[in-house]
């Protein structure tokens, strides 16, 4: 459980963090969204008390990450992946962390082995490619066997068997109970990863709630229905003041959910070969709802 | 040309070699300020002491020469390099003779500031550029730094690591050579073709730039039995098998 | 238009590209895809004329790399974003890329603007975020204005409007007729991104077709079915000897189309809720092809072989 309560960072005169709050619930894997600059690492290395809030705050189970005994054991985080000494091998990075909590010595080799670093265990981590940083670095965070984990961009790095890999020890690690808050920029991965969502924009909360909400709020829903007999389902549409558009042979209707037009269908006596609601993606719905809220707008000519 | 015009571009598009050209300047007039002003009767100031520092110099423009080929390796940019210039030894080529040209005006530039500001702290010596030795010792500073500048790229290249490169080159031109003249017997005659002896005689050549004053109270003369003329012949042909070398494994290896 | 023939690279003992033939058509955005390790790079590279190849060759429009005039102008690549000086300025950078390839300055400053970086063109690159490094590689690759274009993980560091982004300008790319390639590990984008993909393995060609055709190849297609009266559907489609699975709100039908599923209803006169055909995903597919495949070695073993032989690059 991690809550933020009016958290606000300041750095001269650039407000980062601007009266923050949202709770994130064990059990589920909540994504933290938000365009760049809008104050997501700020937040997390608040979370991690490696940041002090200008005002507001931030705990962890109720309690502040400064405060917490042996914190690891309670919180792991993987912000970024190359902050690593290269000259150290896998294995004793992990040393000085499980020992600085008290955690004993054999969880480092069972979290190499987790990841699939074991027979590197032993190899400066200076050589390891991106993708084996990334797997150090979940394997620290899961060091202290952690009821709050924290990601930032979790897949960077990872190759598609990777990306796999951690989509379901992020789903697994959350229905064991444990509270999982993930930034990323990669919507289409964050819609099969995340339940819930917070979105930021500016510093400020823009949404906080269930992905499939997100979604339906901010998208127009269609139904896509094709038939032998669309002219017969076209009339009945427009006796029942439906508005619908046409795209490839088939009706796109809108403001009607798919068991309403289903039931008109079956009046009009037509056969269906398609009755499929359309769904928004998460990125259209995040681009409406925090598009002013971007750092850099790109130029559209070539 | 616009190849040059590429290397010039990227040259000067960071800051190094500002910095390196005032080091060079800062230390080798520095240095020769030192030596010039403390001069007397005794120790008399020459035009040849006015070159005391050169050495200085010499080693910043090729740190300068060496990082601005172990950059590109280092940040990735030979790549890029390669990629708008696939002609890998035009590309190089290109690099060494900018970097040439930069370690020639450089050298001039510290030659005759070196030679200016001792005329100005000892108006009693005799500093005027009289004769060939004389126009050499001083005018000669840039081809030198420049031959040099030319065998560090040739040492970036091979290398590729900045740290090594450097190392490489400075422990050579301070110690290496000089330790060779200790090897018993053969140890001479193999120092008299050590590359910057020989370039030293180039400049030096039998010390008449050093007139009025005894051989054995100034910086020893080179060694070595060329001719000047020759000496820098030899001097220049040293950096073009290295660079030849150099390029020719660049050619083979992977970007 | 790249067309690779027999292409092998090896480095010592180690075969990273391995006897590789495949063609790149213009017009369209193909995928690069395959673990860590398989040799995706090495190919990448060899394109470029950086990487000799063993044996087999490469070739871009017909010629290789080395041989085209002015190659800038012919194909523009994003390898590696942080491939730039940290002390020059992101125009001084695109300068001199310009000038080796006699390409008008004044391209410079149409690149910076497409790509949002004009207001921090003087500015060191050193201090760009990973995003705006991104950014500048996508200006580099588009400055000579070349009709082949790779991409090397294009969506590095870009949050979702450059995400966005650099997905419609790929299309528009393709759609004016220029050949772009794309190598990412990002699946469920590439999905979005790419219609033609190219599949390697262990420095191996594991498949090159549609995306379409990849993803249907692989996956099972399947429809979802609701009704009001879902024990009477049930049995009218059992009848009719489809395979069903129940779903939380109503039946997941395989082996049967859709038009087919609704044909059945209408005569058994049952109303209908939801009657969707359910695609696989490029992930379904990509895990389920390369994981049969001999050729395919998981990444974190490619890479862990990597460390502990670093002659295998």
């Amino acid at each position: 459980m991690i809550e933020a309560h009016g958290l606000t960072k300041r750095y001269g005169d650039t407000l980062a963090v601007d009266g923050l709050s949202f709770d994130v619930t064990p059990g589920r894997v909540t994504g933290f969204l938000g365009p760049n600059g809008a104050g997501k690492s700020t937040t997390m290395r608040m979370i991690l008390g490696l940041d002090r809030p200008t005002s507001g705050d931030v705990r962890i189970k109720g309690e502040h990450y400064r405060r917490l005994h042996h914190p690891l054991r309670t919180v792991g985080a993987l912000l970024d992946a190359a902050w690593r000494h290269p000259g150290r091998s896998a294995r004793n990075h992990l040393r000085w962390i499980a020992r600085s909590n008290e955690i004993p010595q054999p969880r480092v080799d069972e979290m190499l082995a987790l990841v699939g670093l074991t027979s590197v265990a032993n190899k400066k981590a200076g050589g390891f490619s991106l993708g084996m940083l990334q797997r150090l670095g979940i394997a620290s965070a899961l060091l202290g066997d952690p009821e709050v984990l924290l990601f930032d961009e979790p897949v960077n790095g990872l190759d598609p068997e990777g990306i796999h890999w951690i989509r379901r020890l992020m789903h697994t690690l959350a229905e064991e109970g444990r509270t999982v808050f993930v930034s990323s920029h990669l919507l289409s991965e964050m819609a099969q990863t995340a339940q819930d969502l917070v979105v930021i924009g500016r510093g400020r909360l823009i949404y906080q709630g269930t992905t499939d909400e997100f979604i339906d709020r901010a998208t127009k829903q269609t139904v896509r229905v094709r038939s032998p007999q669309l002219d017969a389902v076209r009339e009945a549409l427009r006796g029942y003041g439906a508005t619908f558009e046409e795209e490839d042979g088939a009706i796109l209707v809108s403001g009607m959910d798919s068991n309403e037009v289903g039931e008109l269908v079956f009046a009009a006596g037509a056969t269906l070969h398609e009755l499929s609601p359309q769904r928004g993606s998460l990125e259209q719905a995040f681009m409406q709802l925090t598009g002013e809220a971007v750092e850099y707008h790109a130029g559209q000519g070539a | 040309m616009t190849l040059l015009a590429v290397e010039r571009i990227k040259l000067f598009s960071t800051r190094s070699p500002w910095w390196c050209a005032l080091v060079a300047l800062a230390t080798t007039v520095g240095f020769t300020a030192l030596i010039v002003g403390n001069a007397n009767e005794q120790f008399p100031a020459t035009v040849a002491t006015t070159q005391f520092g050169y050495f200085f110099g010499l080693a910043v423009v090729m740190v300068l020469a060496a990082l601005a080929v172990t950059t590109e390796y280092r940040f990735g940019t030979i790549r890029t390099t390669f990629q708008a210039i696939p002609n890998r030894t035009a590309a190089l080529v290109a690099k060494t003779v900018v970097v040439a040209l930069l370690a020639l005006v450089i050298g001039e530039i510290v030659a005759f500031a070196s030679w200016g500001l001792s005329v100005l702290l000892q108006p009693d010596f005799d500093l005027a550029l009289n004769s060939t030795a004389d126009w050499i010792n001083v005018a000669g500073v840039g081809p030198i730094y420049a031959l040099a500048a030319v065998m560090a790229v040739a040492v970036g290249i091979l290398v590729r690591h900045s740290a090594g490169a450097i190392s490489l080159l400075l422990i050579y031109t301070l110690a290496v050579e000089d330790l060779v003249s200790l090897i018993p017997n053969i140890g001479d005659d193999i120092y008299k073709w050590m590359p910057f002896n020989v370039a030293n005689k180039f400049l030096t050549g039998d010390g008449a730039s050093n007139a009025g004053r005894a051989a054995d109270a100034g910086a020893p003369l080179s060694t070595s039995p060329l001719s000047p003329g020759w000496a820098l012949a030899y001097f220049a042909g040293t950096a073009v098998v290295l660079l030849a070398v150099a390029i020719a494994t660049a050619k083979r290896r992977d970007a | 238009m790249i067309e690779a023939r027999g292409l092998t690279k090896r480095y010592g003992k180690t075969t990273a590209v391995d006897d590789l033939s495949f063609d790149v058509a213009a017009g369209r955005v193909t995928g690069f895809l395959g673990p860590n390790g398989a040799g995706k790079s090495t190919t990448m590279r060899m394109i470029l004329g950086l990487d000799n190849p063993t044996a087999g060759r490469v070739t871009i429009n017909g010629k290789r790399y080395h041989e085209l005039h002015h190659p800038l102008r012919t194909v523009g690549a994003l390898l590696d974003a942080k491939w730039v000086h940290p002390n020059r300025s992101a125009r001084a950078h695109l300068n001199w890329m310009a000038k080796s390839n006699q390409i008008a300055e004044r391209r410079v400053d149409e690149v910076l603007d497409i790509v949002g970086l004009t207001s921090v063109a003087g500015k060191r690159a050193g201090g760009f975020s990973l995003g705006m490094s991104q950014r500048l590689g996508i200006a580099a690759a588009l400055l000579g204005d070349p009709e082949v274009l790779l991409f090397d993980e294009p969506v590095n560091g870009l949050d979702p409007e450059g995400i966005l982004w650099i997905r419609k300008f790929m299309h528009r790319l393709a759609d004016e007729g220029r050949t772009v390639f794309v190598s990412s590990h990002l699946l469920s984008e590439m999905a979005l991104t790419a219609t033609e993909l190219v599949v390697i393995g262990r420095g191996k060609l594991i498949s090159q077709s549609s995306t379409a055709d990849f993803v249907a190849r692989a996956s099972e297609n399947t429809v979802k079915v609701r009704s009001p009266q879902n024990d009477r559907l049930r049995d009218a489609l059992e009848q009719a000897s489809a395979e069903l699975t129940a779903a939380e709100d109503g039946l997941i039908v395989s082996g049967m189309d859709s038009a087919k599923i609704g044909e059945i209803a209408a005569e058994n006169g049952l109303v209908l809720h939801e009657l969707s055909p359910q695609q696989g995903s490029l992930e379904q597919a990509f895990m389920q092809i390369t994981g049969d495949s001999v050729e395919y070695h998981t990444g974190i073993e490619a890479e862990v072989a990597q460390v502990l032989e670093p002659t295998a690059r």
